[in-house]
């Protein structure tokens, strides 16, 4: 059993009793809410006459449903209306504060939060989105959670969870050039399996953590959920508390210093003890494209992709699965495969940084002919950072399409969809069947700045080619 | 006219269930698999029954277990590995439970997926590799009535016997009734109470505007 960790001190500090059932009842510092899993848990909270027990603890955003293309409203569609429509209500009924579309602060849930320093060390975050475990990043422990447990969030601040294990996943070195934190994560993915970490939380650890960006490392923990982790955190520093300080809602003044002083002093102990550890060299990290249909299933670009044989005999079903819905063959190289669609964008891509990188790739370039490649930057402060560095020109003239915040079509819950069989480039987190709306779409995972090379010349290319 | 049977969720204490089983084989079945995202454009769970594995089945015209006439009326599903996983959405235990599955068996779950089952009454049990194969390949399957006994943790049917596995915690909320645990946090109202005022963030967040009642 773990000890010492900052998991452990974390849900010690928010554990509010043990439940009969053998669970513990978990209080939430920051609750978020969407359009999507919001709706039910309010509608559950009528039929059981029950109050937001804390509004001030809950904050609301727009971001799965919504058009990218054009955003006035009534939306075109009626369903995806109804829906911000009911948050709309909900918020005002319940006195939660909502970041709608124009207010300046919308966009994916966890950009924004992040981005308006609510998102802060030390602190239990849940949300109705997988995705939360990104808020990790700054040393919170953050997990998504189903409709029924918003319900609960919503009405108690609390939720009953079983504690979690913890593994440490300690990277060494260094990433090379043109080798991106998504690559990394793809890569642990890769090594540890889809389902290694369920009923764990991934602490991620070394110095090739230390030495990324604050929005790196929202890619990293983002994405621990595809390898079964519902939690992935990254002990505090100075990185994070600078990313903090002074954003909207961070402590001010004497606030400042206090909370400072708390957030230095949490982080997991030198000796502190994990469940499992992991060690993964960060330098031999290439960049990496999934060719399956699970995020564990990826390669170096220039690497084969896997043969049956290679694979575990847990790993083969899904493996042959996997080939004959994508069209490869065992043993092909992924690179120079060609590609229909491009997406920058996303929960895990979708940050300034990740524009800033795929804009110097594609700068005086043009986009591959018959390519279809569009940017939708994942916050309404995202684009207007973007603008003001010129990055929408950037992109516009290489013949990408810059479109408005949103989830678009990492989920395609709006009008951005694959068509039939077409192959996506696409930033996002998921290659599941069907994922990006098309029932036989299928996606190609990369880091944003391999999204960018392959708009460029039409296929999967390694972006080191382009340096 | 087509009969529809009237939905009725599960309530109170569950100790047993009793229908036939309903193999789906397959690992890591992500829940957009489960429940394609755009059935998540509703303002409630009433109409996803239907759509529960909507592409799978239209891709296998008519042979997906959920399509099969010998399936129909089954409520204990048998999967493989990692079922449930990727989307945190509860549309898809709440489009299985709604097509009529109250109990699930696999070798093991995701983590979202299992705690959204707890929370809306659907008991999820583990098994061996072996023995869920061995389940899933018995030819007599669809001839027989299964029984989950879940404070035994069995699995009953005239064809076989198998001890479950379930996380003590979840079995313990069934049998009490207090799977939908709504209540049983609230009756802690004075201790969450009490927490809030003892983080040392609610201090330093306290002339922040947003944590302030609008």
């Amino acid at each position: 059993m773990s000890k010492d960790t900052l998991f452990d001190k974390v849900w010690d500090l928010h554990k509010v009793s043990s439940l009969p059932g053998g669970s513990d009842q978990i209080f939430i510092g920051l609750h978020l809410i969407h359009e999507v899993t919001s709706p039910q848990a309010f509608g559950a909270l009528k039929d059981k006459s029950l109050k937001v027990k804390f509004p001030c603890r809950t904050v609301a955003t727009v971001d799965h449903i919504v058009p990218t293309d054009n955003q006035s409203r009534p939306f075109k569609d009626n369903l995806a209306e109804q829906m911000i429509e009911t948050l709309e209500k909900n918020c005002i009924e319940h006195k939660i504060r909502f970041f709608n579309i124009g207010s300046g602060n919308q966009g994916i849930v966890h950009v924004v939060a992040p981005e308006l320093g609510l998102t802060q060390p030390g602190m239990t975050i849940a949300c109705g989105d997988s995705h939360t475990s990104t808020h990790g990043a700054f040393g919170s422990i953050a997990f998504g959670i189903g409709t029924s447990q918003v319900r609960d969030v919503l009405a108690t601040q609390t939720i009953a969870m079983n504690k979690l294990k913890v593994r440490q996943i300690w990277c060494e070195n260094k990433l090379s050039n043109g080798v991106y934190a998504k690559d990394l994560v793809l890569h642990i993915i890769n090594k540890l399996g889809v389902k290694a970490g369920v009923g764990f939380a991934y602490e991620f650890a070394g110095p090739a953590i230390d030495s990324l960006s604050m929005e790196e490392r929202m890619t990293i923990c983002n994405m621990s959920i595809e390898g079964g982790a519902r939690c992935g955190y990254i002990n505090p520093d100075e990185k994070t508390f600078s990313y903090i300080k002074n954003k909207l809602c961070a402590p001010k003044h004497e606030n400042w210093d206090e909370a400072l002083l708390w957030w230095k002093s949490l982080k997991s102990d030198a000796n502190s003890i994990y469940d499992a550890v992991t060690k993964i060299d960060a330098s031999k990290v290439e960049p990496t494209v999934t060719w399956g249909i699970t995020p564990g299933q990826s390669v170096g670009i220039n690497q084969k992709i896997p043969l049956l044989k290679e694979l575990s005999p847990d790993d083969q079903f899904v493996a042959e699965e996997a080939f004959e819905y994508m069209g490869f063959k065992p043993g092909q190289s992924i690179k120079d495969t060609p590609i229909d669609v491009c997406f920058i964008g996303s929960c895990t891509n979708g940050r300034i940084s990740d524009l800033r990188v795929a804009a110097r790739v594609i700068k005086d370039k043009k986009v591959s002919q018959n390519i279809k490649a569009f940017v939708v930057p994942g916050s309404e402060k995202v684009a207007k950072e973007a603008k003001i560095e010129g990055l929408d020109k950037i992109f516009l003239d290489a013949g990408f399409q810059w479109r408005e915040p949103g989830c678009s079509m990492c989920l395609a819950m709006n009008s951005d969809k694959l068509i039939g069989n077409q192959v996506s480039a696409s930033s996002s987190n998921r290659n599941f069947k069907g994922r990006q709306g098309s029932p036989t779409g299928r996606t190609l995972l990369m880091s944003p700045a391999m999204v960018a090379a392959a708009a460029i010349s039409g296929k999967v290319t390694d972006i080191r080619d382009f340096m | 006219m087509k009969m529809i049977k009237k939905f009725q969720a599960p309530v109170g204490p569950i100790s047993k269930i009793v229908g036939k089983s309903i193999v789906l084989i397959g690992d890591d079945i992500d829940t957009d698999r489960i429940i394609p995202a755009r059935f998540l454009k509703c303002v409630n769970f009433d109409n996803l029954g239907q759509s529960v594995f909507e592409d799978d089945r239209k891709n296998l015209k008519g042979k997906h277990p959920f399509d099969l006439a010998s399936n129909k009326g089954s409520s204990i599903l048998i999967v493989n590995s990692n079922f449930g996983c990727g989307s945190s959405r509860e549309h898809a235990p709440q489009a299985l439970l709604r097509w009529g599955i109250r109990a699930i068996i696999g070798e093991s779950f995701a983590e979202i997926f299992y705690c959204n089952c707890i929370a809306i009454g659907i008991p999820c049990f583990t098994l061996p590799k072996t023995l869920v194969k061995n389940i899933q390949e018995n030819k007599n399957i669809n001839n027989s009535l299964c029984e989950i006994d879940i404070n035994k943790s069995t699995l009953k049917s005239t064809f076989f016997n198998f001890d479950l596995e379930i996380k003590i915690s979840s079995k313990n909320m069934f049998l009490s009734g207090e799977w939908d645990a709504t209540s049983t946090l609230l009756a802690n109202k004075k201790l969450i109470e009490k927490k809030i005022n003892d983080l040392p963030y609610t201090k330093f967040n306290q002339s922040n505007e947003l944590f302030e009642t609008i």
